[in-house]
């Protein structure tokens, strides 16, 4: 059968930020399957306490093993930080980014804060991605080396200043959108972020694809509590993050 | 060899195990971990008459040992279920349960005459979705409306009739009762406990909704504890849930009195807890040599 769970062996395990872990583990199977864009759903520990797994972005895949980095922000990411030899990995679930490096020759890829980590597999599998990063602040600054390795341009912004550009990383794809420099944008952050990169791709008229957010049950399309709305010809509905994203063509989704 | 068969109103589950209503869709997303053939039955998404597209996200909330959803009867609507999704399960030899939500007695007597006509193997009544107002939870609270309803849907439905009881009620048994002298064939066992959670951050609801429908491993005692009672109550079979998540907990709702189960939420936990169940369950039969998985129900000892 196509999908399954997997105890991983954890390779390694670290802080890269103030509770930001970056984490490898050994998975060949998800490794030979997983595409940008797709997640992972994570047990977190005890499974009675508590009963879901958390859906985390891969980071990259290669060589058997699977890389994601979360952040503390609850329970049960408070549970992965403890001493684990492995995991038990559910994945790689959903839809992720579209790549045609034939028809888009001119990438623009957009994060802001944990939204950055999924687009590094992205980025690897674009040609000549011009890359935009947001942080809050240069302590949370993140992945800008493994960017730099396969990146075209990676230019990083920082809320209050203290790294990079001062400011918000939409303003440097505003640039570059008005220079005509992108043909396709690709965009994972925190709402408000979508939601002004999708009004930007619609100024521009130019192809959006974003990653999206949302609490999840099953993870694989069955409880249908992962749901966001999505409107085609005049018609809304709601449709599965888990399953028909995470990614969606932004003029899909309702922001 | 162990007998694992039961008969529920007059059909014959291969196995205790039914995968619960709401946690399993229409089956597509669980069969690619593992052959549906497994299961005894499934309990479909809640069907309604017409599509529905639910409530607003989010939908879901982890609690301690649980969680709470307000998904609100999303769903393609009873006819688009039987032209796309019932063929497909129809190839399996586990049983199809169409489970049912509606908002006016009327609703349920089309839908109960609808879904007579196709293939599925038993009727599922939710008269206790907690989620949407027209969901069928005022129906499901007072007895003398049970028996109205029921006795209403017994006269348009040509398959068995499984009457889903609430929780959220003061006394279990004389529900039961209801649903009983209403004519229902079996009845199952607990819909979710009406719940809610806040992010003290925010001080907001975690839901949209507010509130949610409380499942998962927390609520187990109250559930057991209902189906013991109920069956103290009522003669027709019961269908045991609330918490299952492993072969154990199925045993332990057969002892109390239910002769099968259904798994919900175990579902998102481990894509396998259906098999894992049915597993467990021949496990325990195995340590004390018991041959035939009917000689658990209702035996425990006071």
């Amino acid at each position: 059968m196509s999908l399954d769970t997997y105890i991983c062996k954890i390779l390694s395990h670290k802080e890269i930020a103030p509770n930001v872990f970056d984490v490898t583990v050994k998975a060949p199977e998800i490794a030979a399957a997983a595409q940008p864009g797709q997640f992972l759903h994570v047990k977190c520990g005890d499974e009675i306490a508590m009963p879901l797994r958390r859906p985390i972005s891969i980071c990259s895949a290669g060589s058997g093993c699977v890389r994601f980095i979360y952040q503390v922000k609850g329970k049960g990411t408070e549970g992965l930080t403890k001493e684990n030899d492995s995991l038990d990995i559910l994945g790689p679930l959903g839809h992720g980014f579209v790549i045609d490096n034939e028809t888009y020759k001119k990438p623009a890829v957009i994060g802001g804060g944990i939204g950055a980590y999924p687009l590094l597999y992205l980025t690897q599998k674009l040609k000549n991605a011009k890359v935009f990063m947001g942080f809050r602040t240069k302590e949370l600054v993140t992945l800008e080396t493994d960017f730099n390795m396969c990146a075209k341009e990676v230019k990083i912004a920082t809320d209050d200043g203290s790294y990079g550009y001062h400011g918000f990383s939409i303003e440097l794809l505003e640039e570059t959108l008005k220079a005509g420099e992108a043909d396709i944008i690709y965009c994972c952050g925190p709402k408000p972020m979508l939601k002004a990169v999708k009004d930007m791709a619609e100024k521009y008229n130019v192809k959006c694809q974003v990653s999206l957010e949302e609490r999840m049950g099953c993870g694989i399309g069955a409880c249908l509590t992962c749901s966001c709305e999505t409107k085609t010809e005049g018609t809304w509905k709601y449709k599965r993050v888990c399953k028909n994203g995470p990614v969606f063509w932004s003029d899909e989704v309702v922001l | 060899m162990k007998n694992l068969k039961v008969n529920i109103a007059g059909v014959e589950l291969n196995n205790p195990v039914i995968a619960a209503s709401g946690t399993f869709g229409f089956g597509r997303e669980y069969g690619e971990f593992y052959n549906l053939d497994e299961l005894g039955a499934i309990s479909v998404k809640g069907l309604t008459l017409n599509p529905r597209e639910g409530n607003p996200p989010p939908r879901i909330a982890e609690t301690y040992g649980g969680i709470l959803n307000s998904v609100g009867l999303q769903n393609p609507g009873v006819k688009a279920f039987i032209t796309y999704e019932l063929p497909e399960l129809k190839k399996h030899s586990c049983k199809v349960i169409a489970n049912m939500a509606g908002s006016t007695f009327e609703d349920y007597y089309e839908m109960a005459e609808i879904l007579s006509d196709s293939d599925v193997d038993m009727l599922e009544v939710n008269i206790s979705c907690p989620n949407v107002r027209s969901g069928g939870v005022a129906f499901g609270t007072n007895a003398s409306t049970i028996y109205e309803i029921t006795k209403g849907i017994k006269k348009y439905a040509k398959k068995p009739v499984i009457i889903k009881l609430s929780p959220n009620v003061t006394d279990i048994g004389e529900m039961a009762v209801a649903a009983e002298q209403g004519g229902a064939d079996a009845i199952s066992l607990i819909n979710t406990l009406l719940g809610m959670a806040i992010d003290i951050n925010s001080r907001k609801p975690i839901l949209a909704n507010v509130k949610g429908g409380f499942s998962g491993p927390a609520v187990k005692p109250v559930a057991v504890r209902m189906v013991y009672e109920a069956k103290n109550k009522v003669k027709v079979p019961i269908i045991g849930m609330g918490g299952i998540t492993t072969g154990d907990d199925a045993v332990e709702f057969m002892i109390a009195g239910a002769s099968a189960v259904m798994v919900g939420t175990a579902n998102f936990m481990n894509p396998y807890a259906c098999p894992d169940v049915k597993k467990g369950i021949l496990a325990y039969m195995d340590k004390y040599n018991i041959e035939d998985v009917n000689s658990i129900v209702n035996t425990v000892q006071l």
